[in-house]
């Protein structure tokens, strides 16, 4: 493929709005209340959006004949480059939004910067996607001060979920290869110079919303190189159990 | 959760120039929430420009009790309608 590191960089961006919005997907009908349940099948299915033109893109670059279901629907999981965090399961809703927020920062910084980016296309799917990233920003920011700054049992649950969830941000900031080298080019970002603004804006938040900034050195990382926590093979089995049971089909 | 949030009317204007219409209530803890759940529920397929949102309790309504004296006097006063004007075609949107 002559576009090899572009179509690793597309994927590595794709496979986290895909496997996060999968897991989003999982509350479509069990949300905590009517409201809440639209809102986050609302935020899957703006990620389903950015994934179908990450993986259109992904196609044309592959050349191959594999078509955005091939690459979205039928790989296997190592070759899933998605972080840690978007795969972690639903638990309870204080963990739904922790997952969201530590997630939708990083989004939006990355969407923010793409719109800079040398390629065409992907200034395209970033202008399109920071609307809908900055609301689902609002949407969990809200949530976790009203969380945090609710009752001692929400406050306890919002403030345990952020905890959990906190050694899993540092591989937000990982570079692969492809991935410097299309920073280099001026294709793909830089996030290690995002960091540091990323912690700022998560312990602005968590201060505000009455909540203490975790402080564990201890960081879990190796989704970007494929290697996936336990929970991974079973959202791939939901996610591809149509594609392999019923090859080709099609609605 | 839910059984503590209060209730709330949903008005949605469509488009710019047009009116704010009822297009339902939900559920939320207080006016921020009732907007973004609004946002949510009622126009995520493109439905509307604005949103306002109203704690129901702060409606009053008339009771359909009171139907009887509210509004049946007016159904038998054909003269309050003004059907009884010829209207020149040149007049559009009568």
């Amino acid at each position: 493929m002559k576009d090899q590191d572009l179509y690793n960089y597309i994927l590595g961006i794709a496979d986290n709005s895909l496997i996060l919005g999968q897991r989003l997907g999982e509350l479509c009908g069990h949300g905590p209340n009517l409201e809440t349940d639209i809102a986050l099948t609302n935020i899957a299915l703006d990620l389903f959006g950015q994934t179908r033109s990450y993986y259109q893109y992904a196609a044309k670059i592959a050349g191959d004949g594999r078509t955005e279901d091939d690459i979205a629907m039928l790989r296997n999981e190592r070759d899933y480059k998605n972080v840690l965090l978007v795969e972690q399961p639903n638990t309870h809703f204080g963990h739904v939004i922790a997952r969201q927020f530590l997630f939708d920062v990083y989004h939006l910084q990355l969407m923010n910067a793409l719109q800079h980016s040398e390629d065409e296309i992907l200034v395209a799917i970033a202008r399109k996607g920071v609307k809908e990233v900055s609301y689902h920003k609002r949407f969990s920011g809200d949530w976790l001060k009203r969380l945090g700054d609710g009752t001692d049992e929400s406050k306890q649950k919002i403030q345990e979920a952020i905890d959990h969830f906190w050694p899993y941000t540092d591989e937000l900031f990982d570079m692969t290869d492809s991935d410097k080298r299309m920073a280099d080019q001026g294709i793909g970002v830089d996030m290690t110079a995002l960091k540091d603004d990323y912690y700022k804006q998560i312990s602005e938040v968590l201060d505000e919303a009455t909540l203490t900034v975790p402080d564990n050195p201890y960081s879990k990382r190796g989704g970007k190189q494929g290697i996936h926590t336990e929970h991974m093979g079973y959202i791939l089995t939901e996610l591809q159990y149509m594609q392999r049971t019923y090859p080709n089909m099609t609605w | 959760m839910k059984k503590d949030w209060p209730l709330w009317e949903v008005f949605v204007r469509s488009k710019n120039g047009l009116e704010h219409r009822h297009f339902g209530s939900l559920h939320a803890a207080d006016a921020e929430m009732a907007l973004e759940n609004a946002r949510d529920v009622y126009t995520r397929r493109n439905e509307g420009v604005s949103i306002w949102v109203v704690e129901s309790k702060y409606i009053t309504a008339s009771n359909p009790a009171d139907n009887g004296e509210f509004f049946e006097p007016a159904q038998d006063k054909i003269y309050r309608h003004p059907t009884f004007y010829d209207l020149p075609d040149e007049v559009k949107h009568m």
